[in-house]
């Protein structure tokens, strides 16, 4: 548990920093700051939460904002199967509960895809970075409620980053890549043609490259 | 109800749901080896699309302005190893000085 907090802890200020900046977002996204805070308590996913709270900015609509962020969720699902083994003999609800936990850091700092995943260690992480978050978007979307144009701090700018850090983050083969090029090609060419939203949702199918190339 | 909650629960839901797929369903199987590699490619193509929207998408219209600015200060950070708050930090001065100048 101590070893897990030591490995966690430089990560926890950008997580209360993302997370003051996803309650801005949220606030000039017409979020109160209640549903702001409610979000990240309980999606606790930073990506998808920015993801739909853009695409609601943007005029697209709930379904838009809700599938594209699910999709981008959809990674946890395979994360959560390769440690399940570790959730063995537990209650039910306490697995279900403890799954809330599993975000990118808790889990691949504790060792998540290998053999060595240590449950223990990925809840003591998870549950510190669910607090930076929680608190991080609490300061954010009352900061929020008092800025007027949040344009002039550049979040928009800010977040487009964001994302392409986290895409260089999983590109790790070739065909992450081609998906990757694919995905963005897919986008800017529907962005004139289709509402805010539904670029980011069509352009899953360029997963569909890995099924030719096997 | 406002769009806002709308989106807050049923994205709520869905992601408690996905993350309790395999703690709670599975026990140590794994997933057939193309299903995972499949859905290893969402995440690089939704965020390449992200990026582009986020970067380039006006409305229904593509625009270069202040954003792009962000962007590159943003993955000049990541070629630096800079940690993740520090890419968006560089991501939002550069987006709001480019803004503020022009």
């Amino acid at each position: 548990m101590r070893k897990g907090l030591r490995l966690i802890a430089p990560l926890l200020p950008a997580a209360f920093a993302i997370g003051a900046s996803f309650g801005v977002l949220a606030r000039a996204s017409h979020f109160s700051a209640v549903a702001a805070v409610v979000m990240s308590a309980t999606t606790f996913a930073g990506s998808s939460q920015v993801a739909a709270a853009s695409i609601l900015g943007a005029g697209g609509g709930i379904a838009a904002a809700v599938l594209a962020a699910l999709l981008l969720n959809l990674r946890y699902t395979p994360m959560g199967v390769v440690v399940a083994q570790s959730f063995h003999g537990l209650p039910v609800w306490r697995r279900l509960a403890q799954a809330q936990l599993l975000v990118d850091e808790s889990w691949a700092l504790a060792g998540g895809g290998t053999k060595r995943f240590d449950r223990r260690m990925m809840l003591g992480m998870g549950a510190a970075m669910w607090f930076a978050w929680v608190g991080g978007t609490a300061a954010g979307a009352v900061l929020g409620s008092v800025v007027n144009d949040v344009s002039a701090f550049g979040l928009d700018g800010a977040f487009a980053a964001l994302f392409l850090a986290l895409l260089i983050a999983q590109v790790a083969n070739r065909r992450a890549l081609a998906a990757a090029v694919l995905g963005a090609a897919i986008a800017a060419a529907l962005t004139p043609l289709t509402p805010p939203g539904l670029p980011i949702i069509v352009a899953t199918a360029a997963v569909l490259v890995g099924w030719t190339r096997g | 109800m406002s769009a806002a909650w709308i989106t807050v629960i049923a994205t709520g839901v869905g992601t408690v749901v996905l993350k309790a797929v395999g703690p709670v369903g599975v026990a140590g199987r794994e997933l057939p080896p193309r299903v995972a590699s499949l859905l290893s490619m969402v995440g690089p193509a939704i965020l390449a699309a992200l990026v582009v929207t986020e970067t380039f998408a006006h409305g229904r219209s593509l625009v270069v302005d202040a954003r792009i600015a962000g962007v590159a200060a943003g993955a000049a950070a990541v070629l630096l190893r800079a940690p993740l708050w520090a890419v968006v930090l560089a991501g939002a001065v550069a987006t709001a000085a480019v803004r503020a100048l022009s």
